[in-house]
């Protein structure tokens, strides 16, 4: 007779079990570096939104926090590793990355404290002030940030001292790859965890949980500051690759089109981020080509639309075309379509 | 040092016109409006066109501006808003980010991106010396029309019928919709009037606050910080709220210009943590 224990981490496991398709899936997004040669930018841009969605898929739909913030962390990361490379503090572009994703993440612990109070409005309001303050700051000391012009002059050098930042984006987008994929390893692996699963029952009813001997306020913090770690990646690679920083990373419209790309991916799903930055990435770079000032217009539409229809009955679509796909990928290889569905029930 | 606080009290009035409509939908329906600025964005433009193109005169175009205003509030409430409702906040919050994208993309279209300013007439303009103290005329109109809408709003809802069943429905929607109240119209035209305020409230502050496509998403931040600040429970929070917030932008602005907006997102945030409910909300048992 197996113990209660053992057989929730037996659980856990063959959750965290990595299904064929999520491996044919990251098998593409590799292959996208010979498949589309030419595309590199645009390409690259998707892996970074990609990776910024996915840290806000952590406080929203692991943690259930609306932030309308999350530009904060993605900004000051930027702007702290345009500030190192452009002042040659940490030539190495790696570890530069990893010291912006700290900063972010000291900020988003700070922080955490002032957003674990309060209602949705207040939580709103405060991280959407917190990113106004930021950018703001960011405007006042334009002699250090460079102000409206953006921060000029940042010289990355090559990383490892090998694989310079050509012109094309090529390099710059394996980069990208890699360092969502070694982000999206880690997101994947707290998911999985009792600490993911704490989580999730967090949002499902704070009261509860914390009546089972959840530590809520500490699971809280916890995941805002990793989420802010992660979005200050995001913002630090954005720098890192166009060698450029502006007041634009601080902008209300950046943290508004992430929740539209995680509400089109489908929130509580870890490749949810990703196929919605694919989707929205599209989305954009179409409707620009139709009409390239109001394409906000449509964006709005969009948003108006999803609502308007459903959220859940979007995400149940979604879902369905997910679950067709799984039963297929299972059958190819052979292997019932239950143990693999590496994106497990969604609970919506 | 006193011109600095009547141009506070007028921006502050401004704001509270802007924003009341905002703090009753929030208090009575729960419902999170981003797209608030939206709607003085239309009073805005609306004055301009009736009386830039179309010669009207100035003190025609206000009420026509509160009008219309009210009108496509109304509309929207019926046709979009009022399947929100029930939604989670997220929803409501992606809704209305949506709406306030498509109005300033569409107001961009239509009428370009530059700023657009009111023709004011010639005898509001300039200023009177009182003891010293300049006051401009523009500002004092602002602090009169916007102080009579206050006690005007303040005797609709403390004395009138209306307004007694629109406080039921604050209070508890759940007894009000039981004692008989049909919630759901009284809803629809306190949020017309509203947006018909905020309408108004942005036709006056073209002079002041700027009109151009952006303008919802650069006050969004301010009416929000009205009612979290304000409470949504009643109007004097808001009201008081909203002065004090005019005053401190203003002097903000004046003394400390190179902090800029910074103090008063710094305000907000202590104040947030502090009081959670809002700095004049009664401890309300919902």
């Amino acid at each position: 007779m197996p113990s209660s224990a053992d057989s929730v981490s037996a659980y856990l496991a063959r959750r965290a079990r990595w299904s064929p398709l999520e491996i044919a899936f990251w098998i593409f997004v590799f292959a996208t570096i010979w498949l589309f040669p030419g595309k590199y930018l645009i390409m690259k841009d998707t892996a970074i939104l990609a990776l910024f969605a996915l840290s806000l898929d952590l406080i929203l739909g692991y943690a259930g926090i609306i932030s309308l913030g999350h530009a904060a962390f993605f900004g000051l990361a930027g702007y702290f590793s345009g500030l190192i490379a452009k002042y040659g503090i940490i030539n190495e572009p790696v570890i530069a990355l990893i010291c912006s994703g700290l900063v972010a993440a000291a900020l988003g612990f700070i922080t955490s404290f002032l957003v674990l109070r309060g209602s949705d409005l207040t939580r709103i309001m405060v991280t959407l002030g917190i990113s106004l303050i930021l950018g703001e700051i960011a405007n006042r000391y334009s002699n250090i940030t460079g102000g409206a012009d953006g921060l000029q002059g940042v010289d990355i050098k090559p990383i490892f001292g090998l694989f310079r930042f050509d012109l094309y984006g090529h390099n710059g987008y394996i980069y990208s790859l890699i360092v969502l994929f070694i982000c999206f390893v880690i997101v994947r692996r707290i998911v999985y965890s009792p600490f993911g699963l704490s989580l999730r029952s967090l949002k499902g009813n704070p009261l509860r949980a914390s009546a089972i001997g959840i530590p809520v306020n500490r699971r809280l913090v916890a995941i805002y500051t990793v989420s802010g770690g992660l979005a200050g990646i995001a913002g630090g690679l954005l720098t890192q690759t166009t060698a450029f920083c502006s007041l634009d990373v601080f902008s209300f419209d950046r943290s508004a089109d992430l929740l539209l790309v995680l509400i089109i991916g489908g929130t509580g799903y870890l490749y949810g981020g990703l196929i919605g930055a694919v989707i929205y990435k599209f989305l954009q770079d179409w409707i620009a080509t139709l009409t390239p000032q109001y394409w906000q217009f449509w964006i709005g539409f969009v948003l108006v639309v999803i609502v308007l229809v459903g959220r859940e009955r979007v995400e149940g679509w979604i879902a369905a075309v997910r679950e067709f796909i799984v039963r297929l990928g299972g059958r190819l290889v052979e292997r019932p379509a239950t143990v693999g569905g590496g994106a497990g029930p969604d609970g919506h | 040092m006193l011109t600095i606080l009547f141009d506070g009290v007028a921006y502050g009035m401004l704001l509270f016109v802007l924003a009341c409509g905002l703090s009753v939908t929030l208090g009575l329906m729960n419902f999170i409006n981003l797209a608030h600025g939206a709607f003085a964005m239309a009073g805005g433009y609306c004055t301009v066109i009736l009386v830039n193109r179309l010669g009207l005169p100035f003190a025609l175009g206000l009420p026509l501006a509160f009008l219309v205003t009210a009108a496509i509030g109304a509309l929207l409430e019926r046709t979009l808003y009022s399947h929100v409702y029930a939604r989670s906040h997220l929803d409501q919050v992606l809704f209305t980010i949506g709406l306030v994208f498509m109005s300033v993309a569409a107001v961009d279209y239509t009428m370009g991106s530059s700023q657009q300013f009111v023709l004011i007439p010639q005898a509001l303009q300039g200023q009177f010396i009182v003891f010293g103290i300049g006051m401009s005329k523009y500002r004092l109109l602002i602090i009169l029309v916007c102080g009579l809408l206050t006690i005007g709003l303040q005797l609709i809802i403390g004395k009138t019928r209306f307004g007694s069943r629109l406080r039921a429905a604050v209070d508890d929607r759940r007894v009000a919709r039981g004692l008989g109240i049909n919630v759901g119209a009284v809803f629809t035209l306190t949020f017309a009037f509203g947006s018909g305020l905020a309408g108004l409230g942005g036709a006056l502050g073209a002079e002041i606050l700027g009109l151009d496509p952006t303008f919802p998403l650069k006050y969004m931040i301010y009416f929000l910080i009205v009612v979290t600040v304000g409470g949504t429970s009643s109007i004097t929070g808001p009201f008081l709220a909203s002065i004090l917030l005019g005053i401190a932008d203003v002097a903000g602005k004046y003394y400390v210009p190179t902090l800029g907006a910074f103090v008063i997102y710094t305000i907000m945030i202590v104040v947030l943590i502090w009081r959670p409910q809002g700095l004049f909300a009664r401890s309300a048992a919902r």
